[in-house]
């Protein structure tokens, strides 16, 4: 049947910045479905507030709007582009969502637009509880004992059925936001009301426990002719109780007969068919009782999802292109398999490797939050590996976690069984690691499956891995034994680490003994078919599948699991290389583990090595593939880590050289640098103890920054004001790393903070962007909002910076992206930082300027000098921001903002003036700006000056103002009309109860040290779980108060990116 | 040879392994499938009979074996190639281990084969006759064995696999012919080509009194049974080795609806004067797409043949139904006017996706109009 001629315009919406639970997968799906769409000929209109995706370059589509997604904002891009339908399939729960709202406030069918892929009626009853039980029962298939409440008292009158323990979901949030299980009536309490807090529509499935039930999962596409076909079967290794995104998962089903696994693919089917999915893709998880095979339905996603962009890595069948052109009325069998080239897509791929998903935390970032692993999604990143068996897969994907381990090494003893055993029954992001553990210890697979819960078949495996352990332990390096190692995941480290050689010492031996890796294709068809796609994995077998070819070739290195620090940002450059590449007419080769990105879309760069990151893996691929040389300058620091050790085995790095980074990375060097230029840099100091700590200190005087040398993200970066807290954060700092020194440097209390980046060809150098931070110095770059162009610098500074920028770059001889943080205080410009890398800020300035800035780069790391490629430095009349996005409220933790990154994702808002630009970010971010109301406002003396004169223009504009007793005094003596309320601890009513009832509409609250930090803690929670807009900064409320005029004179423009830079 | 175990086709070949099922050594045409679940339905495929079946995906084992999943009365391909085998199952259904099941029915496999390159092989080159051996590692010496071994080619494996006398196939056993049988809407006989007991379940659950039969029962002796219908049953090799089979379908066209399934369709096109091929390596898994013509809906369907049939030469008389979607084999046929009509895929399943269980219901409908 032929795609339709009725519709010819096609609105996605995507899913907005990153969060835990909605990644960079949607960038994966959104991107396919802009390409696939525009491949049938349709025109397509995209918005997205994220600047960091591909999706939002402004070529994949016809008009790109990187605007906040909220129904007026949308509801205007609709009055201007006029679509005739809606994808609402592809943006994750916030897409989904979306288009419900505009179905709801008429906007659908004002402007006569069809919601194609999923229909409101079956959203719906995928989405709201109470329908999608009723159709599973419809379809004869069971669910668990479970109801809706809307209150407490529904919600026990339910739990008196279902009894403890209880599982808590509410209705319409996304990586199970606000779910919880509870054992006691206590918790129940408390879980409901925070679940009914979180559903948009206040209601929470109470349902019957099946916690240590087995968990699987099934990704179903749809076509209009009722075609249905199972894509990939997913098993988690985690029993019942942890959520799909924290477990660890294996594709496909390890532990069913064909018999089981058919009637789960019967339900699903009937599911898929009952909820009304009219085209595309859907993920329906079950529950299975392992003593007797009783099936349960949990939930169905009528969308892609991170598990659907899982299972297109899995299984080479790529879910979201195929899902979009279903939406516009093809069919399974009128499209082609990509991979085989000659069958078409209605079929089921067949597997001949085993896949393994392990999802990354960052527990680090927030020490004080509850970490065993739950309903509520945690997890940050995740990391997938192939291999022949599910030994080699699960330790491969071990490795790409990158968490400073060779293998699932042995961390506690025997005296530690007792406590080992009471972990393991709690899942964490530790549990697999400590389950090695207790069984090293000798505990038997029965007992430690009665504790966990783990398969035995899983158990059995991890034991297995043991057993080649001990022997080699016992046998050293032994050939049959080592090839039994090998083909078990083990890598050349870890082995080396159990037999005691070094990590090359192995290696050596290894490849004398003629033990080397093939690689194997990833083909849907198990090799019935030829596969024309090279998708490849490693493992150690007979036949090599890699079929190199001997063109110019390049080896672009990815930036491996997503954390906070290091996302999607590096993921894009990434791609963005592989397409610069691509027009240069090279042979793009792309190495990465993370199974979320564009960058391990088959379709991105000529070849894709689906492998660890880790020096051993990547230089089987560099010996096979012989390329010109390797690119580690766009994925952040994962392959910058391997740069030393590549050069020294004689690879050539291209680009910036490893010395030029190093230069830059090593303060003393760093040092020379900067003082052989002559440009400044904040006073500092390099510490091994706490006397030498405070003697810098003296010197240099308070406040300082403090920080462990070579850190990611500022990892324990923290601001210190005085002797007492300086003592402690060393004596701490040197427990947990004796063996780096500690850097020391002097906090700039107020200083601008400026990020620039910037392309050298080795001759020239391209300034692409000047940003100004919002936030002052000390706030994470990452954390911070920033301007582009700046909004405060004047002509001298800007001058500066952009000189010293050009002569750093030509100093280091940078060929490629540099980055550079700046600080400006009293007129001096002071460095702060150099990385010759891409940056986080990329994609955004890319965006900003209109100037795909990776791609340039990876131009010039070709050859392709600046002059050749015509870049000029261009002036842009608008302005964008970039707000960071933070996961307090998910994490229930203080939203305090310092030198350690804590935000998982960011977003842009674009206008004509700074203002408004402002305003959208603050949106986009969830943070939208009141108009009216009263403002609360608490600051530290410090601040108060110039907090005075935003109370002012505040009130000005026809604000109330609020302060606790001191504050109001200091403002009131200087004119202005402050309300005074109570604090906390002064008697009621006061501050906590006025933000309860909301009868505050805007918080600005500053913090100075630790401890003040925690009387305002219960303010800035409340602001946190009631969505209040707040600031935490005065540079953030002053930025605030243009974004708050600049809606008042409704000077907010909605346009896409195509027409500010044409 | 302690162990170990070697593989040896016909072209020289040779995959070491490790012997995980009997001692001895084994011979026969080498397939691969590449269904993710159901070996234990693969092993009692009585299809598989002559042949020595790989299997795609690497784990095999997982689950062990269990009582209720057996398609046949035993284990009768030649041999099990695999790239991994699993030891120690898990599954709450789980009997036993899987190795125990092959040792005890005397048959070879070796797994840590490359079966990636293995299934390359034969896709590239086609099904070859090979040699498993658990015995000796001696390549020629095998190589000089395996010329002696038959092909799969104009013979009839038919007679090694059916049943050697009719029954009567009540609540999952078998039964004596003239056994009570609670209430039935049909009667279907089965021709027992090497039939799986999945077919006889799905007829029975329809309330059909399903009667089998030795495959070389004559017509005559069927109508006398005196059938609402007739099913022609899957089984092993190529129908042209089975002019008996085809003469008496030939003698049943018109008398009674029938319906084939996989050597059943064949038997019943070349009854009906079509022309049979071997395939280069046959469709052998669960996730063959077949699009019905009619409807356009396509199937995912589970499929193990190494023949197909080619119609052109009766158009006039019988129509095509299906067609495989991959490379546009024919799957499905309908007698423009007699009852008569045939998938080459199975509909039963075991191991495989249930799209196409809806035929017994059809069929039986059919017979009942």
């Amino acid at each position: 049947m032929p795609k339709r001629t009725d519709i010819r315009k096609i609105l996605i919406i995507g899913p907005g910045p990153i969060v835990i639970g909605q990644a960079c997968e949607f960038d994966y799906s959104g991107t396919q479905a802009c390409k696939a769409l525009r491949e049938e000929g349709y025109e397509v209109v995209l918005v997205n507030s994220n600047p960091a995706t591909i999706m939002t370059d402004p070529n994949l589509a016809d008009a790109t709007y990187i605007e906040p997604i909220t129904l007026e904002s949308i509801t205007k891009i609709i009055e201007r582009e006029r679509p005739q339908a809606l994808l609402p399939t592809m943006g994750g729960q916030t897409a989904l969502n979306m288009a419900l709202t505009l179905t709801d406030a008429g906007v659908l069918k004002k402007y006569g637009i069809e919601l194609i892929g999923a229909n409101y009626e079956s959203i719906h009853r995928a989405e709201n509880r109470e329908s999608f039980k009723r159709v599973i029962e419809d379809a004869g298939l069971r669910y668990t004992e479970s109801a809706t409440a809307t209150n407490l008292s529904e919600a026990k009158a339910i739990l008196n059925k279902v009894g403890f323990p209880a599982i808590i979901r509410p209705s319409f949030t996304l990586g199970g936001t606000g779910g919880g299980i509870a054992y006691n009536i206590e918790e129940f309490e408390n879980k409901v009301q925070a679940a009914l807090e979180s559903s948009p529509v206040s209601e929470a499935l109470i349902e019957q426990s099946v916690i240590g039930w087995k968990e699987y999962e099934l990704e179903l596409m749809r076509d209009k002719n009722d075609n249905v076909v199972v894509v990939c079967s997913i098993e988690n290794l985690d029993p019942m109780g942890v959520h799909t995104g924290d477990s660890i998962t294996v594709a496909p089903v390890q532990t069913l007969t064909d018999k089981e696994y058919q009637a789960m693919r019967d339900a699903a089917i009937k599911i898929i068919r009952g909820v009304g999915v009219d085209t595309g893709g859907s993920n329906i998880q079950f529950s299975l009782n392992p003593e007797n095979g009783d099936l349960r339905v949990i939930e169905m996603n009528p969308r892609v999802s991170r598990s659907s962009a899982l299972a297109s890595k899995a299984t080479g069948f790529p879910i979201a292109k195929i899902a979009a052109k279903l939406s516009v009325g093809l069919t399974l069998d009128e499209i082609k398999n990509d991979i085989t080239s000659v069958t078409p897509a209605s079929f089921e791929p067949t597997l001949d490797y085993v896949v393994v998903k392990i999802p990354r935390f960052a527990f680090e970032k927030f020490p004080d939050i509850d970490r065993t692993l739950s309903l509520q999604m945690k997890s940050v990143g995740e990391v997938m590996a192939i291999g022949r068996n599910f030994k080699e897969a699960l330790l491969k994907a071990y490795r790409s976690l990158e968490v400073s381990r060779q293998g699932i090494e042995s961390i506690y003893t025997a005296d530690d069984l007792g406590e080992l055993k009471k972990k393991i029954s709690i899942p964490t992001f530790n549990q697999l690691s400590q389950v090695f553990d207790t069984l090293r210890l000798g505990v038997s697979i029965e007992e430690v499956h009665q504790i966990t819960k783990i398969d035995p078949w899983f158990l059995n495996q991890f034991k297995e891995v043991l057993e080649i352990e001990n022997r080699l332990k016992n046998e050293g390096l032994e050939v049959e034994l080592v090839h039994l190692a090998k083909r078990s995941g083990f890598s050349d480290r870890q082995i080396g680490k159990i037999t005691n050689t070094p990590e090359n010492e192995v290696t050596t031996w290894r490849k004398k003994e003629g033990l080397i890796p093939v690689f194997k294709r990833v083909d849907t068809c198990g090799a019935e078919f030829e596969a024309h796609t090279p998708y490849l994995y490693s493992t150690y077998e007979t036949e090599c599948d890699a079929e190199p070819t001997d063109q110019n070739k390049v080896i672009i290195l990815g930036s491996g699991p997503n954390r906070i620090g290091q996302g999607i940002e590096f993921d894009y450059c990434c791609v963005h290389a592989a397409l610069a590449l691509k027009e240069m007419g090279y042979e793009s080769i792309m190495v990465n583990c993370n199974p979320e990105t564009v960058s391990t879309d088959y379709d991105t760069s000529d070849r894709l090595y689906f492998e660890p990151l880790t020096l051993e893996d990547v230089m089987h691929i560099i010996e096979l593939e012989k390329p010109m040389g390797v690119v580690v300058q766009f994925g952040g620091q994962t392959p910058l880590k391997l740069a030393d050790a590549l050069l020294e085995r004689g690879v050539h790095i291209l680009g910036t050289s490893p010395d030029a980074i190093d230069r830059a990375e090593d303060r003393e060097r760093f040092k020379a640098l900067i003082d052989k230029l002559g440009f400044k840099q904040p006073n500092n100091g390099l510490v091994r103890s706490i006397s030498e700590a405070e003697q810098v200190a003296e010197v240099i005087g308070y406040p300082v920054l403090v920080r462990p040398s070579y850190v990611l993200g500022g990892r324990a970066m923290e601001i210190i004001y005085d002797q007492t807290s300086l003592q402690k954060y060393m004596s701490h700092a040197l427990t947990v790393s004796p063996d780096h020194p500690i850097l020391i440097d002097k906090y700039l209390q107020d200083a601008i903070e400026i990020d620039v980046d910037a392309i050298s060809d080795g001759e020239d150098v391209f300034v692409a962007g000047i940003m100004e931070h919002i936030e002052e110095a000390g706030v994470h770059s990452g954390d911070s909002a920033c301007a582009l162009p700046p909004f405060s610098l004047n002509d001298q500074a800007l001058k500066t910076v952009r000189e010293q920028t050009i002569a750093l770059a030509k100093e280091l001889k940078v060929v490629g992206l540099m980055n550079i943080q700046f600080a400006v205080k009293n007129g001096d410009v002071y460095i702060l930082e150099v990385n010759p890398r891409g940056s986080r800020t990329v994609p955004f300035v890319s965006k900003t300027i209109g100037q795909p800035v990776a791609k340039i780069a990876m131009k010039a790391v070709m050859g392709k000098s600046l002059k050749a490629q015509g870049i000029e430095e261009k002036t842009i009349k608008h302005t964008a921001i970039k707000e960071a996005v933070f996961p307090f409220k998910r994490f229930k933790t203080d939203s305090i903002l310092g030198p350690e990154m804590k935000s998982t994702g960011e977003v842009m808002g674009i206008d004509l003036n700074f203002g408004a630009a402002f305003a959208k970010a603050e949106i986009a971010a969830e943070n939208g700006l009141p108009t009216s109301g009263q403002v609360f406002v608490s600051v530290k003396d410090h601040d108060k000056a110039a907090l005075s004169l935003i109370a002012k223009r505040l009130s000005e504009i026809g604000f109330q103002v609020i302060a606790t007793a001191g504050t109001a005094d200091y403002l009131n003596r200087l004119g202005l009309q402050v309300t005074t309320i109570k604090k906390i601890q002064e008697g009621r009513p006061n501050i906590v109860d006025a933000l309860k009832n909301k009868e505050i509409q805007l918080v600005i609250n500053t913090v100075g040290d630790k401890l003040s930090q925690t009387d305002s803690r219960e303010i800035r929670h409340i602001v946190l779980q009631d969505s209040i807009p707040y600031f935490t900064t005065i540079a953030g409320a002053r930025a605030a108060v243009h974004g708050i005029e600049a809606i008042l004179k409704g000077e907010i423009q909605t346009l896409p990116l195509q027409q500010y830079h044409s | 040879m302690n162990n170990q175990g070697v593989l040896v086709l016909e072209d020289g070949s040779v995959f070491k392994g490790r012997s995980f099922g009997a001692e001895g050594e084994s011979a026969g045409e080498i397939v691969f499938n590449t269904s993710m679940t159901g070996y234990q339905e693969v092993l009692y495929d009585p299809s598989y009979a002559g042949q020595l079946v790989m299997m795609t995906y690497p784990l095999i084992g997982n689950y062990g074996v269990n009582s209720e999943d057996n398609e046949s009365e035993k284990l009768w391909l030649q041999g099990f190639i695999v790239k991994e085998y699993t030891r120690i199952p898990s599954n709450w259904r789980a009997r036993e281990p899987l190795h125990q099941l092959l040792v005890r029915q005397g048959i070879v496999a070796i797994d840590q084969v490359d079966t990636r390159l293995l299934t390359k092989k034969i896709r590239e080159q086609g099904a070859m006759q090979g040699i498993l051996s658990t015995r000796t590692d001696d390549v020629d010496l095998l190589l000089e064995r395996l010329k002696g071994i038959p092909g799969l080619v104009g013979r009839d494996l038919v007679s090694e696999v059916t049943t050697s006398d009719p029954y009567v196939w009540i609540n999952g056993e078998k039964s004596a012919l003239n056994a009570e049988i609670a209430s039935c809407d049909a009667h279907v006989v089965v021709y027992d080509f090497g039939v799986k007991y999945n077919i006889l379940n799905m007829l029975s659950a329809l309330k059909c009194r399903v009667t089998v039969v030795p495959a070389n029962t004559s017509a005559d002796a069927v109508l006398a049974l005196n059938p609402d219908g007739i099913l022609l049953s899957n089984g092993p090799g190529d129908p042209e080795g089975l002019p008996y089979a085809i003469q008496n379908v030939k003698a049943l066209l018109g008398k009674k609806p029938i319906f084939g399934i996989c050597l059943g369709h064949q038997i019943l096109a070349l009854a009906l004067g079509a022309k049979c091929n071997k395939m280069k390596f046959g469709h052998h898994g669960g996730n063959q797409p077949v699009m019905d013509l009619a409807t356009k809906r396509v199937q995912i369907t589970a499929q193990n043949h190494g023949f197909a049939i080619d119609l052109s030469e009766i158009k006039e008389e019988v129509e095509v139904t299906h067609i495989n979607l991959n490379d546009k084999t024919l799957e499905g046929l309908r007698h423009r006017t007699l009852p008569v009509s045939s998938v080459q895929y199975h509909p039963e399943g075991a191991p495989g996706p249930h799209d196409a269980a809806f035929f017994f219901k059809r069929f039986v409908d059919s017979i009942l109009k």
